[in-house]
């Protein structure tokens, strides 16, 4: 790639004991990209977080954020990111503009300059007319928005979001995506999320996918798919087993049971589905036909569907 | 990127601007949590109502300086080092909720110094414990001890330095804390205990043999007697406690080695 890293991370491993939580994880961001850490719970993707935001340091090999070293020049990092923690990390007590300040304050801002900053991110996320309200009386899309403009109010070059959709209705999630992407255009603020669902990922510019503390594949979303290329035919009836076995005699394919339905992927499945439904009569209650996806891409890669949770 | 300063070049600023925002947010959340107003202002009288009349006609005098000294003065600085001792601790227990609630963990992932998180919340403890202690000192003429302005103005200095120890103290506690159970266990097994083994309720002369060990190598001693001398300041002084020197002395120093503990637990630990 030409386009300059913001995030580079080489070799990262991080053991708490013996548990293995990230293991040799070497990838890197391009600076203006909106990337996706993708993965189940246990997956690693939380200790990466930790390691890139400078609360955790790696057990071994390195972490650059912003052309500076997360363990050796910690505080340097975190003058140059914003943080949007899974957890609401607001004071509810404190209004929307108090809690800014004290952000401010916490980042060396002060005066009229923390002022000024403060009207733009108010509104730039359309929070002008709740200043003065006390965070605990906003609804949650309101709360992470606060959030957002809490961690872009030091102009972070990087803005690092854990499971930023967490706890979010489908349309502050578009929202959520929508602000990131303004970031992205206007801005030129790189954003970094982890996220255990496809659709976000989906909708990101670069995918990384972990699975038991291993990055197991990385990529733009649509080259990903590419990689399945074929089309996924599912199939539900009675006894997916028996089904599964007499499909791979009958078509000679590589039918598997996953979730209790049969998977086939398969070039041109419409044309696959007629054979189906005449092959098994009366066997069969649904079939579907659909692109892959990235579970899809999860699965090939893992042997394991994305929310059934990874192994470690 | 206009809006960012290299805070390291100005150390002064980096370390005070987040240490006075954070006790700038401990005093709005005060004062906007009614319950909190309520128990600051009432404690004070329970206090006095209980610890001065039930155990007034109790009280023998022995050891104490003057035999004319009854209980309810006797008691008087050490119910004063109480209130700020719980008012202290338990403001500093809030950081059990902060990260319970999930507002530490931005403060901590910021730039700004760990320092300036133990002396946000040390400064911040100090002040709600210095002001109720302040209320309650209102009430000494009460109990036989009038009050000059000299003897307030000391009192609130001794108190101050007092404070800071036992807040730095209460953080050191908090800080590494995940739930506010272990909190009470340790204020019941080591912080009510230090205060009963610190001349606060009793003389040191009185006691046996380890006692009087114990209470004098118990720092708070001599925070019990620097309010104690403070109170009488300008006067006769009614006390064989520790000499002024000795107590102020003492109680600086415990108040820095806390707040300097405070610092590396804090920054040890995320």
């Amino acid at each position: 790639m030409a386009a300059e890293s913001i995030v580079e991370v080489a070799s990262l491993t991080h053991r708490y004991g013996d548990r293995v939580a990230l293991e040799g994880v070497t990838l890197n961001v391009d600076r203006g990209a909106i990337f996706a850490l993708l993965g189940p719970n246990g997956s690693g993707k939380t200790t990466l977080f930790k390691i890139l935001t400078t609360l955790l340091r790696p057990t071994s090999g390195t972490a650059r954020v912003a052309g500076r070293d997360v363990v050796a020049e910690r505080d340097r990092v975190r003058g140059r990111i914003g943080i949007v923690f899974q957890k609401p990390s607001l004071d509810g007590k404190l209004t929307v503009l108090e809690n800014l300040t004290h952000q401010g304050h916490l980042y060396g801002l002060w005066g009229r300059e923390l002022r000024r900053r403060g009207e733009e991110v108010l509104e730039q996320f359309c929070l002008t007319d709740r200043a003065s309200d006390r965070v605990e009386t906003l609804s949650g899309g309101l709360q992470r928005r606060v959030e957002l403009a809490k961690g872009l109010l030091h102009k972070p070059e990087v803005l690092i979001l854990d499971e930023p959709s967490t706890g979010l209705d489908p349309g502050a999630r578009a929202d959520l995506m929508a602000h990131l992407r303004e970031l992205r255009d206007r801005h030129g603020v790189t954003s970094l999320l982890t996220t255990h669902l496809m659709d976000d990922a989906d909708r990101c510019d670069c995918v990384g996918i972990l699975d038991g503390g291993r990055l197991v594949t990385l990529g733009t979303p649509a080259a990903l798919k590419t990689t399945i290329g074929k089309d996924v035919v599912t199939i539900n009836g009675g006894n997916p087993a028996s089904l599964a076995a007499r499909a791979n005699e009958k078509f000679v394919c590589k039918a598997e049971v996953v979730d209790g339905s049969v998977r086939i992927e398969r070039e041109r499945g419409h044309e696959f589905v007629p054979q189906l439904i005449e092959a098994f009569p009366g066997e069969i209650d649904s079939v579907t036909v659909g692109k892959p996806t990235l579970d899809d891409v999860f699965l090939r890669q893992t042997g394991h569907r994305l929310w059934m949770g990874g192994g470690t | 990127m206009d809006g960012r300063r290299d805070m390291s070049a100005i150390p002064t600023m980096s370390l005070l601007l987040p240490a006075m925002s954070l006790w700038r947010r401990e005093m709005v959340r005060f004062v906007r949590q009614r319950s909190r107003v309520i128990g600051a202002l009432g404690t004070p009288f329970v206090f006095w109502l209980l610890i001065g009349s039930g155990l007034r006609n109790s009280f023998q005098g022995a050891g104490v300086a003057r035999p004319t000294m009854d209980f309810l003065e006797y008691s008087f600085p050490g119910t004063l080092v109480l209130i700020v001792l719980f008012t202290a601790i338990f403001s500093t227990y809030s950081v059990i909720e902060d990260r319970r609630e999930g507002f530490l963990q931005a403060v901590i992932a910021a730039p700004a110094p760990r320092m300036a998180i133990v002396l946000g919340n040390v400064m911040g403890s100090t002040t709600l414990a210095v002001i109720q202690a302040m209320l309650f000192l209102l009430l000494a003429p009460l109990s036989g001890i009038p009050l000059t302005i000299g003897s307030v103005l000391t009192l609130a200095v001794v108190l101050t330095i007092v404070g800071m120890g036992l807040s730095a103290l209460g953080f050191l506690i908090a800080w590494p804390m995940d739930s506010t159970q272990g909190f009470h266990a340790v204020m019941n097994l080591f912080l009510i205990p230090m205060w009963l083994l610190s001349g606060a309720f009793f003389p040191a002369s009185g006691a046996s043999r380890w006692l009087t060990w114990v209470m004098t190598v118990n720092p708070l001693t001599y925070g019990v007697a620097a309010v104690r001398h403070a109170l009488y300041i300008g006067r006769e002084n009614a006390t064989t406690a520790p000499s002024l020197t000795i107590s102020i002395a003492v109680t600086i120093g415990f108040a820095l080695v806390m707040i300097v503990l405070a610092g590396r637990v804090a920054a040890a630990k995320g």
